[in-house]
């Protein structure tokens, strides 16, 4: 007989659920501690493995890319991963290119517990990343403006006068 | 009494009592409204209060921050100081610690830090703790050194170093304390200095020229600065002495002798300093607004390098400390600091064998300085040879906008020349960091000759022009069955069709050297993949059984590199990549790659860099894959002592041994096997170096007897560069080298060989010497 997720809820205390969720945060941490892989974010969605395999290849043997890809389009979305086969060199990238330009957008670089399959994948509606669905810059690098604001101007009645 | 339980209590936790201690001293000497001194009277009375209860664990951090932040030696110093004329019997338990602490770096080969153990202990005698004649008897007993009989000059070396480079800070109180015997010390170091040799010299030069700016060696350089010191009667002004502030506390102080200090002997296990070559890119004549830049010989420029390089040793790892660290150096307005710090970085990044820190960091740390001081970092005019880390420094400076430099001279000269060379590798590095048409955009037309070629794939079996080839419709074959997903027994099935232009070597077996197999599978394979890195890998990895078929022979592996380089020969970072991954999976070997750079068909890239870079990258993975080898077998080893240890502890006087025996087995038998892994490897490795170094030798022999029997000059462009590729292999891999010095001495480099290769082979057992 099933048991609904409410019945679970309710007969868990709450700090059994803290604790469960501590625990994953603290099994989350440990292995990004020992993590040789790096999330790679504000690519221009134009910049390429080569690009990246170049600037990367500057802290040591890179093991592989896997370049974030649009869902729905399957093209580069804007971000990417990148695996060391050493988690020191992964520490050299996170001094040392973290925060410097690759075609000329700064790039951020974060610990990552791992790549796993599906992924790599952007997560927002349209397809991308879930940052280009809400923005309100124009980003040429990044399809210009964010996904809403370019709906809400294609839906756009012309002014009449 | 209250029922609220106290939350304050009137002494804090052991434990945080020693973080407090640890954080006040390690930040003493920062950045404060309050002034130095008044700092270091107020952290000298805390100290002394704790004293009684954490008189060890204060030992311990002050015996490590003299060792680890040098370049806040005389604040600590002073701060020692300060303590010692508080409390006696301290003063003589940290000088007893230091002591200790040298004996101890000197015996793990910690040397370096050594010398900053040597210079703290000198500055003593400055606050008085330790008293000037005992000084000068452990100096005596450094120069000594350079009278033992069959011990390296590096060992002499680093003791004449110590010594010479303590005299900035305490060279003036030991001379007004005992001059005859510093008359005598500094006299002996002149005639050592005379006898040393100095044959490694040439190899550790950044520039081949001396103009503008001479390079010295090491030693005869701080030997220069020493006597000008000596010649201004011992005047220093650079250097921040904040006891001078209280001297008059300091010289009521009792001082203590060091005990005598025996250098400890030569052993077989012990690694000395290598020499180095004093880098210089800036004199006087440099920025003619600011303040004058201290003479290559006074004692200024070697107190400010050393500290700037301390600072960057402290935190390299992060750079915008870094960066506000070595800005915020004292002194600003009296040197072009800025200056300096390029000149430092610089040194650091040129410096042979291989720099001190991550090649990346110093790029990274020079955008940190230009975000700091933006317009005031100096112009560098290279006006001389060319590096390869200053091409790669280049490319992704240009990234960020940095350097800018006036090629204009490039387009006169022959390609191969090191200027216009210089430029093409630059604009290569630059593509793979953006993409071709950016490069060709940006770059003026009059150079465009030197712009790098579009990395597009070459398919010689793409045009239906080329159906005339052998092995095109083969070709087609493959290329319908690969897109339709076909296994490798499908592809061996079509490669079948494949004649074999060696019929005779061909038994039937099909499994023998095919080159035209080879051809036709790599080509079309490759050029189905050459969308992106990530295609290509996927292909290798899919086909890997077809590739390790095909590539079974020596011969094999060689034909698939040379089809490689056919097919990407306009995209050298996809080449890099391929052989990488090969290498990698085991498709080819590193003697294969090593053979294959050698090889005829690519004598016309021989001189490019990206050449090079596969080949050190080929030498790392083989290093890296000994070591991993060896690391496994130490873990196994010892599994197996805690496992006999388990077992003697456990036992009683059961002498079965039958199950000893069946325990330890399965773990023996894999500590036979990592022993044999080992060596395999371990011989691997050595073939892998000669194989490099015959074919060197071959290649710049051919080139010597042309020249001789044409009449012709030795110094090609490509013979300058040959010969500093094969130095660069020494230097760069140089421990690994020394296990076989024996072998290359009686094997390769021998009385035979014409002078000018045997030149660089002891001038590179002249660094260890």
């Amino acid at each position: 007989s099933c048991i609904s997720l409410h019945t679970v809820l309710m007969t868990l205390s709450v700090t059994t659920l803290t604790n469960l969720s501590c625990s994953f945060r603290q099994l989350q941490e440990k292995s990004l501690k020992i993590s040789s892989t790096l999330y790679v974010g504000n690519l221009s969605f134009y910049t390429t493995e080569e690009q990246i395999q170049e600037l990367f290849s500057k802290c040591g043997d890179v093991k592989r890319i896997v370049m974030g890809l649009d869902k729905i389009k399957k093209t580069p979305c804007g971000f990417c991963f990148v695996e060391y086969y050493t988690r020191a060199d992964a520490e050299h990238a996170m001094r040392f290119i973290n925060g410097t330009r690759l075609d000329d957008r700064i790039i951020r670089t974060d610990w990552d517990a791992g790549f796993k399959e599906g992924r790599q994948y952007g997560r927002g509606k349209t397809g991308g990343q879930v940052r280009d669905e809400y923005r309100t810059d124009y980003d040429v690098g990044r399809g210009g403006f964010g996904k809403i604001i370019q709906m809400q101007k294609a839906n756009h009645q012309p002014a009449i006068y | 009494m209250s029922g609220q339980p106290h939350k304050r209590r009137r002494t804090s936790e052991p434990s945080e009592i020693e973080e407090r201690l640890e954080s006040l001293i390690c930040r003493v000497g920062e950045k404060s409204n309050s002034s130095l001194e008044s700092n270091l009277e107020g952290l000298a009375g805390v100290l002394e209060a704790d004293l009684p209860n954490y008189k060890s664990k204060i030992l311990r951090i002050l015996c490590t921050v003299a060792r680890l932040l040098p370049e806040k030696l005389t604040v600590y110093t002073t701060l020692v100081g300060l303590l010692n004329a508080r409390n006696y019997n301290f003063g003589g338990e940290f000088v007893e610690a230091m002591i200790r602490q040298l004996k101890e770096c000197l015996k793990v080969n910690m040397y370096n830090e050594a010398v900053h153990l040597v210079r703290f202990l000198s500055d003593l005698v400055n606050c008085h703790v330790i008293a000037a004649p005992s000084m000068v008897a452990m100096f005596e007993n450094f120069v000594s050194v350079t009278q033992e009989e069959d011990v390296p000059q590096v060992r002499c070396d680093w003791y004449m170093f110590a010594f010479l480079s303590s005299l900035p800070w305490v060279g003036k109180e030991l001379y007004e304390k005992k001059d005859a015997e510093m008359d005598r010390l500094l006299s002996q170091t002149e005639s050592y200095l005379k006898r040393r040799q100095k044959i490694h010299v040439p190899m550790l030069q950044v520039w081949t020229a001396d103009k503008p700016h001479p390079q010295e060696e090491y030693l005869d350089c701080l030997w220069s600065q020493i006597q000008k010191l000596k010649k201004d009667r011992w005047q220093e002004r650079h250097i921040l002495r904040p006891y001078l502030a209280f001297d008059s506390v300091l010289c009521e102080a009792l001082q203590h002798n060091l005990p005598p200090f025996t250098p400890p002997p030569h052993t077989e296990d012990s690694v000395y300093p290598m020499p180095r070559v004093i880098f210089r890119m800036f004199d006087y004549t440099d920025d003619p607004e600011g303040p004058v830049m201290p003479g290559s010989h006074s004692v200024e420029r070697f107190v400010i390098e050393e500290n700037l390089h301390c600072i960057i040793k402290s935190h390299w790892k992060e750079r915008k400390t870094c960066a506000a660290q070595l800005l915020s150096y004292p002194g600003n307005n009296k040197i072009p600091l800025n200056y300096h710090i390029v000149e430092v970085i610089f040194a650091e990044l040129f410096q042979l064998p291989s720099p001190p820190h991550i090649e990346v960091m110093y790029t990274t740390l020079l955008i940190e300085l230009c975000k700091l001081q933006p317009g005031s970092l100096p112009q560098v005019r290279s006006s001389t040879e060319t590096k390869k880390r200053l091409k790669r420094l280049n490319a992704f400076a240009k990234s960020h906008c940095i350097l800018s430099f006036d090629r204009s001279d490039c387009l006169t000269q022959d390609l191969e020349k090191p200027k216009p060379k210089f430029v093409r590798e630059v604009l290569e590095k630059c593509m793979r960091l953006s993409y071709h048409q950016r490069i060709i955009d940006i770059v003026p037309a009059s150079f465009s000759v030197l712009s790098p070629a579009n990395p597009v794939c070459i398919y010689k079996y793409g045009d239906e022009s080329n159906r005339s080839l052998p092995g095109y419709t083969v070709a087609l074959c493959l290329t319908i069955a690969i897109k339709n997903k076909a296994s490798n027994d499908e592809i061996f099935s079509i490669l079948k069709d494949v004649p074999n232009p060696n019929q005779d070597d061909d038994d039937g077996e099909g499994f023998t050297f095919n080159p035209l197999k080879i051809e036709v599978f790599v080509q079309t394979l490759l050029h189905l993949a050459a969308k992106s890195f990530s295609h290509s890998f996927s292909a290798l990895a899919k086909f890997h059984e077809v590739f390790k078929t095909l590539a079974e022979s020596d011969e094999g592996k060689l034909h698939v590199l040379r089809v490689v380089y056919e097919v990407w020969k306009n995209h050298p970072q996809m080449i890099a990549v391929l052989v990488d991954k090969m290498i990698r999976t085991q498709i080819v070997d590193c003697a294969a790659v090593a053979n294959w750079i050698f090889s005829s068909e690519l004598a016309h890239d021989f001189t490019r860099f990206y050449i090079w870079e596969i080949l050190h990258s080929t030498i790392r993975k083989m290093n890296k894959h000994v070591l991993k080898i060896h690391k496994e077998l130490e873990e196994t080893k010892a599994r197996l002592a805690r496992q006999h240890k388990r077992r003697d502890s456990d036992d009683d006087d059961d002498d079965d041994d039958r199950s000893t025996d069946r325990e330890d087995g399965p773990l023996e038998e894999q500590i036979e096997r990592l022993q044999e892994k080992v060596e395999s490897a371990q011989s691997e490795q050595k073939n892998l170096f000669l194989v490099i170094f015959q074919r060197f030798i071959m290649l710049l022999t051919e080139h010597l007897v042309r020249c001789e029997t044409g009449g012709i000059d030795v110094f090609t462009p490509w013979y300058k560069s040959c010969i500093e590729r094969l130095q660069q292999i020494f230097l760069q891999h140089h421990q690994i080298i020394q296990q076989y010095m024996v072998t290359l001495e009686n094997l390769l480099f021998t009385a035979e060989l014409d002078h000018h290769i045997l030149a660089v082979f002891q001038q590179f057992c002249a660094l260890q010497a």
